[in-house]
């Protein structure tokens, strides 16, 4: 198995905060791996750093063997890599197909390719993957109108959509009926499966992690603190105390 | 335009003059912006009609001296004049739009602009008018560097004006609530502070802020109905070099582009002065951006 | 009659009004042109402003490029245009424009107008359309009023005192008529370019990046390229307009008619929040509208009309930020194509779960 992100030693301060200090992890390509820790212990932090949203101060970010530390977020994008939002954002004042339609693969496209008229495959494609999240009724829905959790599964389906090769998800059950997270954790499994899409996963919700994830790593204070199987970090000291505050 | 600069070299008191000149205007600049940077950060408004605001309190000097009033006069009066402007512009528009996003605030001031330098333009005419204080000029370097006393009586009280409005911020509690407002509305509002009250207030001493500018600028310099928007520009521009709540910066930022005007006005001609104004505005907008894309930060 | 139909039959009707117009209302033409040249305006505005979110007051920045442009390759092409401006335009005994010279001038002035302006967008845009928001707003101004001071104090583009278009020769007969037609063609292309761009997935990024531009480039949508790209086709546009405003108001006042931001500028905003921003008819609505008003009320309110207009803007963008087509859209979403409520035919599987 070859590391499709390889994060090594990444450190970034934000004015006197050192939010992430010498963190190294590896995401193997074709997996599903997670990423935990307290509040405030730098996970979101990391992943801005790792899509682009600021630069670090030390390290270096691998995608698929490519230096990607300096590029700039479409960039990254454009690659392969893409990331959803912890506040999820979507197209709000456009219908939920159109948000679909623009959310495909942007990876070798020119902007001329834009003034083509819209594709019927690219529209059933779009129309299937509303189905696989279970937004196929509301799809000519004005987009702001959904709820908090259906616009969350909007976005998740928007990045299916765009076919990336690593998809990075920012608590992608934070604010969802607890009833549908199952389906949900269902459909992240059959994306990874099916589509063959790496996961990079923060989550607060233990059970759905360790449901979830291969592989997890634990960061506290924005250090790593742990890495293993979901069972070895469950049962590691160090993550609990981390989690209690026992420190 | 290289003649120009050549003559700046080779004679540097021409250039003392000059700098000397326009930091004198500097101080008014600075205030108005001053006054831009409070609405800004308390309200979450950029005001485009900041400018109109001086050109009133200038129509006021002018009008005061007209009438045998000495101008100087007129500080005050303008101040408490565009008081009353700025609190009836919010009770009636400003405060169905505090709540709404950057761009509708800066079209519905720009409205408000046109209203008020319109009306100006139907009511006085288009002509440059000034306020005459009957005041004389300083010679300073043997001649060659020539200072009128109203400039310098202007900055001076420009000056004044700064420390009275920094010193009410800090000690009245009117003052207090402003800047608890600016800090965190909904916490001010939950201690008890009626914000409503405060944006009104606000608004209100910015325009009077402005109406003394004015009247500072009537007596020292010209006013004609369409000086607005330069002013409001020049004051949305100190504010973006300096950034808000920075008293300091404000003052220094205001001064330099004081200066900075005049000696361009000098080097590319007087006809070339406005566009310069306007020109720098977007080297400065541009500057910033490369500035923050180069550190990639794009998130707001 | 299906959709389609009656959607054809609308359109060959307004065209039948817009040919006929001119023999209709003689006495009005001049406005009516004008009126043609507010619908390209509104409806280039609302391209970049109210399908991309980027509200811009200098879109007259490229009006004026496309004006001077137009009439100085016009004037160029027979004549010195130091000595014809030193001249100011100096009588049509002068300076002699036969047919064959100002049609030939006229069709290689407006593509060249479309062309200047394309590039000071594809330059300009590069540099402000990095900025978000508010402050590419107040960008644009200043690049509209700065564009302004320098054709004032250019001198051989005739400064302050203007430039005088190229005198046309007698067989055009009616010029308002003549450019009237010009101005009716430019509106109808600008309209079935720019409904054909909306229905691209040029239209859907740019609505994208009106809506969230940070998710936009998450996505990996190059926003500035699309930004850029939206600007210039709204540049091409206005340039031409320009070209014709200047030859059918006989006289470009650099401040006044060229880069006016105090009149046309404002007024594009105006006719496009008026309408409805971010709709295709609702510029168009806006821009006749709005030219309907101006003239039914300019001898009622004489002096006072700039004034009024001004209150206009802070009525309608204070009580009125829809606009009328938006309104419309809400009060009767389903004949406007959008649903409030779930499509239940969805898939049996759907269903079930």
């Amino acid at each position: 198995m070859t590391a499709i992100l390889k994060v090594a030693g990444v450190s970034k301060a934000f004015g006197g905060v050192q939010a992430n200090r010498n963190v190294s992890l590896e995401v193997e390509a074709g997996r599903i791996v997670g990423l935990i820790g307290p509040n405030g212990s730098g996970k979101t932090t990391l992943f801005s750093s790792i899509v682009g949203y600021h630069p670090i101060d030390e390290g270096s970010i691998r995608f698929e063997g490519q230096e990607i530390s300096r590029l700039r977020v479409v960039d990254i994008a454009r690659l392969g890599l893409i990331r959803t939002f912890q506040q999820t954002r979507i197209y709000g004042g456009m219908t939920c197909v159109e948000n679909m339609l623009i959310s495909s693969s942007q990876r070798d496209a020119r902007l001329l390719d834009l003034f083509q008229a819209r594709s019927p495959e690219r529209e059933e494609r779009a129309g299937d993957l509303l189905d696989f999240v279970g937004l196929y009724p509301k799809r000519k829905l004005e987009a702001g109108s959904l709820s908090f959790g259906q616009q969350k599964l909007l976005e998740f389906a928007m990045a299916l959509m765009n076919q990336p090769k690593m998809l990075m998800l920012d608590e992608p059950t934070a604010g969802i009926n607890p009833t549908l997270i199952n389906g949900l954790i269902d459909r992240l499994k059959r994306a990874n499966e099916q589509f063959g899409i790496t996961l990079f996963v923060i989550e607060h919700n233990m059970r759905v992690i360790m449901n979830l994830a291969e592989h997890i790593y634990c960061l506290a204070h924005g250090e790593l603190l742990a890495d293993g199987r979901p069972e070895e970090v469950q049962n590691d000291p160090r993550v609990l105390d981390a989690y209690l505050g026992a420190h | 335009m290289l003649d120009n600069l050549l003559i700046l070299v080779q004679a540097p008191t021409i250039t003392v003059d000059l700098v000397l000149n326009g930091i004198l205007v500097g101080a008014i600049f600075a205030l108005a912006a001053y006054g831009m940077a409070l609405v800004w950060g308390v309200m979450n408004i950029i005001n485009i009609a900041q400018g109109e605001f001086v050109m009133l309190g200038g129509y006021v000097a002018v009008i005061m001296s007209a009438h045998g009033v000495h101008p100087l006069l007129a500080v005050p009066v303008a101040a408490v004049l565009l008081f009353g402007l700025g609190w009836l512009l919010y009770r009636t528009v400003i405060f169905r739009i505090v709540e709404r996003d950057l761009f509708t605030s800066i079209l519905a001031t720009f409205g408000i602009s046109i209203v008020l330098q319109q009306l100006m333009n139907t009511v006085f005419g288009g002509d440059v008018q000034v306020a005459q204080a009957h005041l004389g000029t300083l010679l300073l370097m043997g001649g060659m560097v020539t200072l009128a006393q109203i400039k310098l009586l202007s900055f001076a009280l420009a000056a004044v004006l700064a420390v009275v409005l920094v010193l009410f911020l800090r000690r009245s509690r009117l003052g207090q609530a402003i800047r608890a407002t600016a800090q965190n509305a909904r916490a001010a509002r939950v201690l008890g502070i009626d914000t409503d009250r405060v944006y009104a207030a606000t608004f209100g001493l910015n325009a009077a802020l402005c109406g003394a500018c004015g009247a500072l600028v009537a007596m020292a310099y010209t006013v004609h109905p369409y000086i607005g928007l330069p002013y409001t520009i020049r004051s949305f521009m100190i504010v973006i070099v300096a950034g808000l709540g920075n008293l300091a910066g404000v003052i220094a930022a205001g001064l330099s582009l004081g200066a900075a005007e005049n000696v361009a006005g000098f080097v590319l001609g007087t006809q070339y002065q406005l566009a310069f104004v306007f020109l720098l505005l977007v080297v400065v907008l541009v500057w910033r951006n490369w500035r923050l894309a180069r550190k990639r930060q794009y998130l707001k | 009659m299906s959709d389609a139909h009656k959607k054809l039959a609308g359109r060959l009707a307004i065209l039948a009004v817009g040919l006929a117009a001119p023999f209709l209302f003689p006495a009005y033409q001049s406005q009516m042109a004008e009126l043609w040249l507010f619908v390209v305006f509104a409806l280039t505005w609302d391209l970049a402003g109210g399908q991309m979110g980027y509200n811009s007051f200098g879109n007259v920045v490229f009006l004026g490029i496309g004006m001077y442009a137009c009439v100085l390759t016009q004037v160029g092409l027979l004549y010195d245009i130091g000595i014809y401006n030193g001249a100011r335009g100096g009588g049509s005994a002068t300076f002699v424009f036969d047919l064959p010279h100002y049609l030939e001038g006229l069709a290689l002035g407006l593509p060249v107008g479309a062309l200047l302006a394309a590039l000071a967008a594809a330059v300009l845009g590069a540099f402000v359309l990095g900025m978000r928001g508010h402050y590419f707003a107040i960008c644009t101004l200043g690049l509209g009023v700065a564009a302004g001071e320098v054709a004032n104090s250019w001198e051989w583009i005739g400064a302050g005192s203007g430039m005088v278009p190229p005198t046309p020769p007698q067989v055009i007969g009616d010029l308002s008529r003549f450019y009237y037609y010009f101005a009716f063609a430019l509106a109808a292309v600008t309209f079935l370019v720019l409904g054909w761009l909306y229905r691209t997935r040029f239209g859907l990024a740019i609505n994208a990046i009106r809506d969230d531009e940070d998710k936009a480039e998450a996505m990996g949508l190059q926003t500035t390229r699309i930004k850029v790209a939206a600007w210039v086709i709204a540049a091409v546009f206005l340039g031409v307009s320009g070209g014709i405003l200047g030859n059918l108001k006989r006289f470009i006042d650099p401040i006044d008619t060229a880069f006016s931001g105090a009149t046309f500028g404002v007024w594009m905003v105006l006719m496009a929040i008026l309408g409805g921003k971010g709709t295709l008819w609702g510029p168009v609505i806006g821009a006749v509208l709005f030219e309907v008003i101006k003239e039914a009320t300019w001898t009622y309110l004489l002096g006072w009309q700039r004034v009024a207009l001004g209150l206009l803007i802070v009525i309608i963008v204070v009580f009125f930020p829809q606009g009328i087509l938006g309104w419309l859209r809400e009060r009767f979403p389903d004949r406007f194509g959008r649903r409030v409520e779930a499509d239940l035919s969805g898939t049996a599987e759907e269903t079930a779960r």
